[in-house]
């Protein structure tokens, strides 16, 4: 890797993402194991630093660190200094001075992330920042693809639902485009942003959109943003741009279901659909393990 | 550059270190052949192809990668590349030879024998290499040996595979 921090897909050679994606793969092997953990990063420190509420990726990172043999700091913010008023330099600061190898954040606010890899001597990995971008969230979305499909070239890809708010869909266009595949947006207009120089169709006709496609991608809609007014109600949308059975016979017939989690049943996606065996949603949280490892471990080498 | 082993000098070894494999453990029952990433991968089938037709019995192969067991992630200039690891299915009991191209420092024996403990409790961890080049860090030798070459710190060693590079051989360079 060129890069000792992880802070979005966009400046991410195709080159890095290769390597990460083929060091995942032994990764994934060791999940495989009775023992399942490795000295690859004994001693090393990391600070998982979430700054919005977050079970799942932050329960992968730790997982993924212990894995590794590291040892593990929680940072969430209702418990700490920061409500107590201190300066995110100033937590920063005091976190340098423990000595942690690696950083791994979450904020609401995009380019925090690379706020703090400005001022502080150790790897940091952004974790979600605002609505810009989520990395490794993308980088385990392409290794499940690469898995379930064999290639991550030349396919058509949809990604349906709450793409302005969503920081996974924007890093899964950034990755997604260095391979040459045709991605296509669908979702309620307001929800649409304008993405520029990239190969991208948008539809909000669901039907049109995910004709033929080989992966879906549904996002989660965000239900705390609902009243503002970006669609009429819940039962509108799933009537709309919700994921069924009969949907899901539009795409190809081997077509694969993917969602980042955490799912809201019969609002963007229906239960059968998400049981069904076209869905790798739970194989994405298991590859997530894999991908973290291997992003970690590549970083520790520079 | 000097070329120390040509094809017919690794052919020769191959085969005495397979008779030496057999003699040593009185047979092949309950052995088990294990490469370290790269090239101790294309030995170890080397020798199993070996072992079958001295004594017409198929022997387990697998493949160690010890990228996650160095002690020096993070020293290195390039950081070592995760490759497979595929051992055979139960390794507890069992007797292992580990086979590698070249015996340096042992660091990454002993990095391979941490690997293999987190698999299992083979009764026996065996070392066969094709070259000795000295210079240990660790108490730790081989029990097979190709050919025991003296170098300098400043002389490098590389094992050329025909299974990975044009030809079988080994040569001496310095840096």
């Amino acid at each position: 890797m060129k890069d000792r921090h992880l802070l979005g897909i966009r400046d991410l050679s195709k080159q890095d993402i290769e390597l990460c994606l083929e060091t995942a793969k032994g990764f994934k092997d060791v999940l495989r194991r009775d023992i399942k953990k490795v000295p690859a990063l004994r001693g090393k420190t990391v600070i998982n630093l979430f700054f919005e509420p977050s079970t799942r990726t932050k329960t992968s990172f730790e997982i993924t660190e212990k894995r590794l043999s590291m040892d593990v700091l929680n940072f969430s913010v209702p418990s700490s200094s920061v409500v107590k008023g201190e300066s995110l330099l100033d937590t920063i600061k005091t976190i340098e001075a423990y000595g942690v190898d690696f950083i791994v954040i979450r904020h609401s606010s995009s380019g925090v992330p690379h706020f703090v890899a400005n001022n502080i001597n150790a790897s940091v990995i952004n974790a979600g920042d605002g609505i810009n971008e989520h990395p490794t969230q993308a980088l385990l979305d392409a290794f499940s693809i690469l898995e379930k499909k064999g290639s991550l070239e030349g396919l058509d890809i949809a990604i349906v639902g709450d793409i302005f708010h969503s920081r996974v869909a924007k890093s899964n266009i950034y990755l997604l485009s260095k391979f040459n595949n045709r991605i296509r947006l669908i979702g309620p207009p307001t929800l649409i942003p304008e993405i520029k120089n990239y190969n991208i169709e948008t539809f909000s006709d669901m039907d049109k959109g995910i004709k033929g496609v080989d992966v879906i991608m549904m996002l989660r809609i965000q239900l705390e943003r609902q009243g503002k007014g970006f669609f009429p109600t819940i039962q509108e949308y799933f009537k709309y741009w919700g994921l069924d059975k009969k949907r899901l016979a539009i795409a190809k017939d081997d077509a694969i279901v993917m969602h980042p989690g955490p799912m809201n049943r019969g609002v963007e996606i229906s239960s059968d659909v998400a049981d069904c065996p076209q869905s790798v949603i739970l194989d994405q949280v298991t590859n997530g393990l894999a991908v973290r490892m291997a992003i970690m471990y590549l970083l520790s080498g520079i | 550059m000097k070329e120390l082993l040509n094809k017919k000098d690794i052919e020769r070894i191959i085969s005495r270190i397979a008779h030496e494999i057999i003699e040593k453990n009185r047979g092949t029952e309950n052995l088990c052949l294990v490469g370290i990433q790269r090239g101790g991968v294309h030995l170890a089938k080397r020798l199993a192809i070996k072992i079958k037709a001295i004594e017409q019995v198929e022997i387990a192969v697998g493949s160690l990668d010890i990228a996650m067991y160095r002690d020096d992630i993070g020293m290195r200039k390039d950081h070592p590349i995760v490759r497979k690891t595929e051992l055979p299915h139960d390794i507890s009991g069992k007797k292992i030879v580990l086979v590698d191209d070249v015996l340096f420092t042992g660091r990454s024996i002993r990095a391979a024998m941490d690997a293999i403990m987190d698999f299992g409790r083979p009764a026996q961890i065996q070392l066969a290499v094709l070259i000795d080049r000295g210079h240990r860090e660790l108490p730790i030798r081989a029990d097979y040996v190709g050919k025991n070459i003296p170098t300098s710190r400043k002389e490098n060693i590389e094992v050329e595979l025909i299974e990975e590079g044009d030809s079988d051989k080994v040569i001496l360079y310095e840096e």
